[in-house]
């Protein structure tokens, strides 16, 4: 097995902001090899944390394969876990014994095992709400449609609620009253103690929605049984994966997602490298840059196509007072290295975003962090027959919605970065939306309430939130694809839906 | 740039001039009467936590995405605002004592920790090392530090970072 020996411990001790709370010390196995990670940790993060940046080889040119999204979306970290082939090893936590295996290409299917015999499925009826992901929009829903005394069913891919908050450790921007002022791992906690204090909320993590089926049934795999689920309403929050870009080199080691990145060392603790350089300027990239200054390691700078910094100034401010070079009209030209990133070279752009030959400069790093945007994952909704659309401000498929947040399946509500990329406050305040949209179509609880705060809170959204000319963009793509009830029946007219939820 | 775009979406740095055009900046006569915040957040960003966090109520938003306006009589200069500001963007800056010092108060969030009395890096809005400087108060409010350096006075406009060596 090409696998070399773990060169150093990766993890950080000490930060500024954080307290990492590891949990107790465990052994399991990488090819033999025995590797102490910690409770707590994914597999990926304690094998990254012990120096391997290698889990498998691709199968087509056996190109090495590594750590990238983090978050169980873009599949660069499998490995065989305890036999199991193609596990995402980025979403499976770590256990004492438990033997991970290099993957090269693709894997023989495991021994028959029976079936699903021995294995229990549940069925889940009667249940009031199924939120689809537990991040920030998500657990908005659930909050509010628990608190009108709905019951809800939150299934969540991630061993850990609180989606991408969790690794946010800047202070979120807002109100107060919308968690303005705290830190986005700070809300994270909030919500997630909000949440397990409802008794009427259930919780499954390691869960994935993988369809819906007719009659209103949704299937969900869970950690070790598959569940039916029938729900009176759907709230999908599913959230987003990270864009990629085209450059030779782009699949090394250590090019990584800049969510990935924070994973790692904002989740774990855990250095994803030591001199990085960061392609895009926009917040995620410039927040990751300030995130890495934190941690300990040296950003070596940004680049960003654009002839300016796409980030809110505020944040563009606070890496360039600590010297962090933006290089404006540049692009990553490719990334070299044998097994992990060594370099990249960088070159200048023209007008018409062509590289001008002779202007590249190599820059030796050993991280590469890819910050180009986000695409909202649309794939569970789009099944369900939910009409989308492209709308390039809001990163790509969205589904068409009311003002409430309802699809053109009725009952299906969308929340979230899923409903088009925005940030962690608006998801939260479309959670509550959806969350109370439930609540009043099933004449829970308290209705009068419920849909004064969801007047205020759709004025506060689209009249004062919104109306930041910093976030023109984003409003401009949701203004394109909110309709009225009127449009939205000719819609289901024209695209019948094929499953119906609020009944 | 010549598209209405401001120079300092360019560079990522603001200079006084356009501080001052936005209205941002205190009145000399203000500098000199005694500490004062300086907000350096020119975009209307959807954000009002220095309103809610003052407390001489001497901030005001028009909604929650106008450009923070300080009430340059009530402020005291007392940096609250400063360790709240999620965008870090707010400063103190006091000309008042005589002599060849002003202090600066900057938000800090890198280790090692500040302490009063530690000689640091003083920081220019373009990371350059603009001169050394002697930390003379410290505090925190969740994990962010406040921290007030004396800086010779002509620099009391361009330091806006501080960088602790380590030992």
């Amino acid at each position: 097995m090409p696998v070399t020996l773990p060169s150093r411990d990766r993890r950080v001790w000490e930060h500024p902001i954080l307290t990492f709370k590891r949990g107790r010390r465990v052994k399991f196995y990488f090819n033999g090899n025995i590797v102490e990670g910690y409770e707590g940790e994914s597999i990926a993060a304690a094998l990254y944390a012990a120096g391997y940046d290698v889990f498998s080889r691709s199968p087509y040119r056996g190109r090495a394969r590594g750590a990238f999204c983090m978050i169980g979306k873009c599949s660069s970290c499998f490995a065989i876990v305890d036999g199991v082939p193609n596990t995402r090893t980025c979403v499976e936590p770590v256990r004492d014994g438990v033997k991970v295996e290099f993957q090269e290409g693709l894997a023989e299917i495991p021994p028959a095992t029976g079936g699903l015999e021995g294995k229990e499925e549940e069925v889940i009826e009667g249940v009031d709400v199924l939120v689809i992901g537990g991040g920030p929009a998500g657990l908005a829903a659930a909050i509010a449609a628990a608190k009108h005394g709905l019951s809800v069913l939150i299934i969540n891919e991630h061993f850990k609620l609180g989606g991408q908050l969790i690794k946010q450790t800047h202070k979120f921007f807002g109100s107060k009253d919308l968690f303005g002022g705290l830190r986005g791992f700070q809300v994270a906690e909030e919500l997630e103690s909000k949440v397990r204090s409802m008794r009427n909320v259930r919780v499954l993590l390691q869960a994935t929605a993988y369809g819906f089926f007719r009659g209103g049934w949704v299937g969900v795999a869970g950690k070790d049984r598959l569940y039916r689920v029938r729900p009176r309403f759907v709230i999908a929050a599913p959230g987003a994966a990270e864009r990629h870009l085209a450059f030779p080199g782009n699949d090394l080691p250590g090019v990584m997602g800049a969510g990935g990145a924070q994973t790692l060392m904002n989740e774990y603790g855990i250095l994803p490298g030591n001199e990085v350089l960061v392609v895009g300027s926009g917040n995620v990239g410039v927040i990751v840059s300030y995130q890495l200054l934190q941690a300990g390691a040296k950003v070596k700078g940004i680049v960003e196509i654009l002839p300016y910094i796409g980030a809110w100034f505020v944040h563009a401010a606070k890496i360039r007072r600590y010297g962090i070079k933006v290089y404006t009209r540049h692009t990553i030209k490719e990334v070299w290295g044998r097994d992990r990133v060594e370099g990249a070279t960088i070159v200048r752009v023209d007008e018409h975003f062509k590289p001008v030959p002779g202007s590249e400069v190599d820059i030796p790093c050993d991280l590469v962090l890819i910050a180009v945007g986000l695409t909202p994952d649309t794939r569970l909704l789009a099944q369900a027959g939910a009409v989308v659309t492209w709308v390039p401000e809001l990163g790509g498929l969205v589904p068409i919605r009311t003002k409430y947040l309802e699809t053109s399946v009725p009952g299906l509500f969308v929340a979230g970065d899923a409903s088009g990329i925005e940030e962690a406050t608006t998801a939260m305040i479309e959670g509550e939306i959806a969350g109370l949209s439930t609540v009043i179509k099933a004449g829970a609880d308290d209705v009068g309430s419920a849909a004064e705060r969801r007047e205020a809170l759709l004025k506060f959204l689209w009249d004062e939130y919104r109306a930041s000319p910093v976030v023109a963009k984003a409003k401009a793509g949701k203004l394109k694809v909110t309709v009225d009830e009127d449009e939205m029946r000719r819609i289901r007219e024209s695209n019948p839906p094929p499953v119906r939820f609020g009944s | 740039m010549g598209s209405g775009i401001p120079s300092y979406k360019e560079t990522g740095i603001i200079t006084v001039e356009e501080l001052k055009h936005l209205g941002l900046m205190p009145p000399e006569e203000r500098l000199t009467r005694g500490p004062v915040a300086i907000p350096e957040c020119p975009e209307e960003i959807p954000c009002n936590i220095c309103v809610v966090s003052c407390p001489q109520h001497a901030i005001s938003i028009e909604g929650i995405k106008g450009l923070p306006r300080i009430d340059w009589d009530k402020c005291v200069g007392c940096g609250v605002c400063v360790a709240k500001c999620p965008g870090l963007a707010i400063f103190v800056v006091d000309l008042s004592k005589p002599g060849e010092h002003a202090y600066v108060t900057v938000p800090h969030e890198f280790l090692p920790a500040p302490k009063v009395g530690d000689v640091v890096d003083l920081l220019s809005r373009e990371g350059e090392v603009v001169g050394r400087g002697e930390v003379v108060k410290v505090w925190e409010s969740n994990r962010t530090w406040v921290v007030t350096v004396r800086v010779p006075r002509e620099l009391a406009m361009e330091v806006r970072g501080v960088w602790v060596r380590k030992e």
